[in-house]
This record gives C-alpha cells, structure tokens and sequence, in this order.
C-alpha cells in the first residue's frame, strides 16, 4: 500500500498516456497509445528480436564495465600509494576528466570498425576515469592511524595495501563504479544509435526509421529500465558490501 | 610569532626577498610546473612518434602536428568558431535552464507535500536511466534542430542538479533556521539569506555534475542529428573517413571541456570563499 501511494504518479502519468493518445489529442504517430506500446514489446519478446539485440548490448557493456572497473581502481589506488605514479598520471587525469566521452565514438570505431570491440573500447575509456578518481580519493584518504598501527605491528607494504588501504578505499571507489555504471548505458546507447549492426541502441534506431514507433517506444522504455534496474541491483550489492561498515 | 621575531635580524627587512630566496622559489614553482606538465608533453610526444612511425596507418592515427594544424585553418576559415560555438551555445544553454529549474523544482519539493508526492518517484526512477535513449522520441516531437537539442541536454542535466538541490536543503542545520526565525526573519529572508546560502555547497556539486553532462549530450545529439556544431563536424569528418578531423574534433572539445570544468571550480571557489571546505585542499 505504502508502495502503492509512493509511486502513483508513475501510474498517473501513465493512465495521461492511454488517455492523450486514446482521445488523439496528439497524432498517435508522435505518441502511440500505452496499449498499443505493450502489445508491440510482446511482439518484440516473442520473436526474439529484443532479446536478441539485448544480449550483445549488455554483454558490451559488461565487457567495457568490467576492463574499467579493474584497471581504473588499479590506476587510482596505484595513484595514491605511490607517489611517481601520481605526479606522471595526475596530469593526464586531469585532461581526460572532463573530455566528453562521446566524443570518442568515432575515434573507437576509425580504431576498431563497427561491432564490439569498438563499443566495449569507448565504454573502457569512458567509465575507467570516474573509477580512478574514487579509487584515488578513497585511497588517499584512508586513515593515517590505521596505517600507522598496521605498520607497527609489522605488517608488509603489500599486506596493508591489501587489508588497510583498499577496505578503506571501497566506499568511494564503489560509489565511482556507480557513476560509471550510468555512464556505460549513456555511452553503450548513443554509440549503437550512431553505429551498429547489433545492440538495444541500433533497434531503437532502426525502429524509428522504419516508422514503427509502437515498437520504438517499447525498446526506448525496455533500456530505461534495464538502467534503472542496473542501479537499484547496483546499490543493494553495495549495500551488502558494505554492511560491516556502520 | 615568537619564530617571526627570531628570523627577523637574520634574515634583514621582512619585505623584499632576497635574491638567492627568490631564485629558490622561481626554482620550485618551474619544476613544479614542469613535473605538472612533463607527462602532457610525453603524451604529445609519443603521438606523433607513433603517428610517424608507420606502425599505425595514417587513418587510424594522424600526427600531432597536422590536427593542429586542421585545428589552426579551422580557426582561420572561422569554421572552429561557429562549430564551437554552436556547441557551446547549446550545452550552455540546457545548462542553465537546468539548473534554474533543477534548484526551484528542488526547493519546491522539499517544502511543498504535493510537489514532493508527485515528483518524488519521477526523480528516483529518471535519475538512474538512460534518457538518451529517449532522443528518437524528442526527435520525433521537435525535430532535429536546436531546441529537441536543448530539450534532450535540459532532460539529462536536471536530475543532478534537482537531487542535489532536495540533499543540500535537507541538510541545512537546524540551529540555523531555528535561530534566523527566532530573530524574525521572514520567508523570503530565510530562503535567500538562511537556506539557499547553507544549501550552496551542495547545490554546486549537482551544478558540477550536471556541466560535463550537458557537454556529453551536446555532443551526442549532435552527431545524431547532423548540422554545425563540433558532434557534427566530427560525424561529417567520419563519414568522409577525415580522421584528421575527427582528431580535431577531440582536441577541440577537450579543451572546451577542460575550460568549463575549470571554470566551473574557480566559480565553486569564489561563490564559497566563506565556507570552510575553501581551505580544504581540492580534488582535481
């Protein structure tokens, strides 16, 4: 009930939807009726074409997450402890932070043509930063006393990088994962709108042009979604991570 | 002040440094500097090494050199001023109508029930997606030029800006409100001297989240639907399979980016010059 109530604009809105397109006040080509939609996502599902599509868009994205996850917090903890590291890397992430990472679509796919490696590239490159940063900053950040008390009782470099410095990294290294979780689906979204044979952003694409907006509007609501459901699954992972922490 | 006094006969008259001092300093802030810059330049470097080197085709890699120089007859020709422009015009744009109604719709929410019950899901469930897959539809509604390019960046932008807004006023103490209203300060005193002020640290933060944001989806909807600007100049450089250009473009809005996100700190920095986190060492 409390649920019910908490999220009953959506309904509101979506109840609008039927109504508008229902009465045609607006032309049913700029917004298709709400049942019309779910019958054309039923479609979709049935003859495997979302599914399909789906499948290759995440497994890109996964691959690219994944590659940026492991490297960026490589790089940013790398920054933290040792000090040549940082003054060589700290000026190069600083150029390439603000750089709209979009800009990298066509560059990928000059490099690396029109199927995954481009994509699973551009998202690497456009997720790894925010991932150094939290990596770097948590990293640097973690509590002197610890390290101190650590290393007076005799613990190795690599033991306290391992025990002190990365459990005391990890909320802001997590929390710049979730930053580049949100990047990825941007990035994954426009390069295969821009270029692809395959992928949820290419259906989109290829949907519209053919003037079936029924079906383009249940693939634009079905990527929204998974974005959402990314992140809430997301945050309850992390949630979980870090229970030990109060 | 003890120490002062101390150095003082030694060191002579406390206003000009001497020479030996200065030159130590000088000394100090150029390697710094050059430490700073040292890897930017390698970076240079070793683009147009490899560029020369035949290890990468032409294609795939242009030299240094010559982008800049595209860069340069671009600036010449005037064609890097209307692209740049463009592209800053809109990104701005959407910025600003973003954060005016990111702040207000945020405010409204924190202190209207109705507003908050409407809105609340809306911002909850938008904030995490993807709204630029929803750019076929705004293409759809208003075309492909500049305002569903606006449309679609405002989209993106606000969310930051509109969670920023509701954390920052939640946040702001209690003692705070309690002790200006206890002085008689009226609503609109307590909005623009009390709360909005207190919310400032946090507002920015969304503001600076939002900025790169709108760059992201100026490019973006440029090269989607075409036209000027530098998204479009980079898809026409590709189409005719122009590396240079592309590569042009890159750099190009590299330093457009880095000017903003800078700027934006220099801002965050003068706005705040009373609050304590002004003397907090910053992050990048």
């Amino acid at each position: 009930m409390k649920a019910f109530v908490r999220y009953a604009p959506l309904l509101l809105l979506a109840i609008a939807w039927q109504l508008v397109a229902h009465f045609e006040l607006v032309s049913t080509t700029a917004l298709p009726p709400l049942s019309d939609v779910i019958k054309a996502w039923i479609d979709l599902i049935r003859d495997g074409e979302l599914v399909g599509n789906t499948a290759s868009s995440l497994y890109r994205g996964a691959a690219g997450l994944a590659l940026a996850v492991v490297i960026g917090a490589i790089l940013g903890i790398g920054m933290a402890w040792w000090k040549p590291v940082n003054v060589l890397l700290a000026p190069i992430v600083e150029i390439f932070y603000p750089l709209p990472k979009s800009a990298l679509i066509p560059v990928t796919v000059i490099w690396l043509g029109f199927g995954d490696g481009s994509k699973i590239l551009l998202i690497f490159l456009g997720c790894m930063l925010p991932v150094t940063l939290g990596a770097f900053n948590g990293a640097r950040g973690s509590d002197q006393a610890l390290i101190w008390s650590a290393r007076s009782m005799g613990a190795s470099r690599l033991r306290m990088l391992w025990d002190v410095v990365l459990p005391s990294a990890l909320p802001e290294l997590l929390n710049g994962i979730r930053t580049a979780i949100a990047l990825s689906f941007i990035l994954l979204v426009s390069s295969e709108l821009i270029v692809a044979r395959r992928g949820f952003g290419y259906l989109i694409g290829f949907l519209g042009a053919n003037g079936n907006y029924d079906a383009m509007y249940a693939v634009v609501f079905t990527v929204a979604f998974l974005g959402f459901a990314a992140d809430r699954i997301y945050l309850m992972l992390v949630q979980r991570m870090l229970s030990w922490r109060q | 002040m003890a120490a002062i006094d101390r150095h003082a006969p030694e060191g002579g008259p406390k206003g000009p440094m001497t020479l030996p001092e200065l030159a130590i300093r000088f000394l100090r802030a150029v390697s710094l500097a050059g430490a700073r810059a040292f890897s930017v330049v390698l970076l240079a470097i070793l683009w147009e090494a490899l560029a020369r080197s035949g290890a990468v085709t032409h294609f795939q890699l242009p030299a240094l050199s010559e982008v800049v120089e595209r860069i340069w007859s671009d600036g010449l020709s005037g064609d890097l001023a209307i692209n740049a422009g463009l592209t800053l015009y809109r990104a701005l744009t959407g910025f600003f109508i973003a954060a005016v109604g990111g702040v207000v719709l945020g405010m409204a929410m924190s202190r209207l029930a109705l507003a908050r019950w409407f809105f609340d899901p809306i911002i909850s469930v938008g904030f995490p997606m993807p709204k630029i897959a929803f750019l076929p539809v705004v293409i759809l509604w208003l075309g492909v030029f500049d305002i569903s390019k606006i449309t679609m960046i405002v989209f993106d932008a606000i969310f930051p800006v509109v969670a920023a807004t509701i954390i920052a006023i939640q946040g702001v103490e209690r003692e705070l409100i309690w002790s200006a209203r206890n002085m008689g300060a009226n609503e609109r005193e307590m909005l623009w001297q009390v709360v909005l002020p207190a919310a400032l640290p946090q507002i920015m933060t969304g503001l600076q989240v939002a900025l790169p944001i709108s760059l992201i989806v100026a490019v973006v909807t440029e090269m989607l639907m075409g036209g000027y600007g530098i998204g479009g100049a980079m898809m026409t450089a590709s189409r005719f399979a122009n590396s240079t250009g592309v590569f042009a473009g890159i750099v190009e809005i590299a330093i457009i980016g880095y000017i903003l996100v800078k700027t934006m700190a220099l801002i965050r920095r003068r706005l705040l010059i009373w609050h304590q986190e002004a003397n907090a060492p910053s992050t990048a």
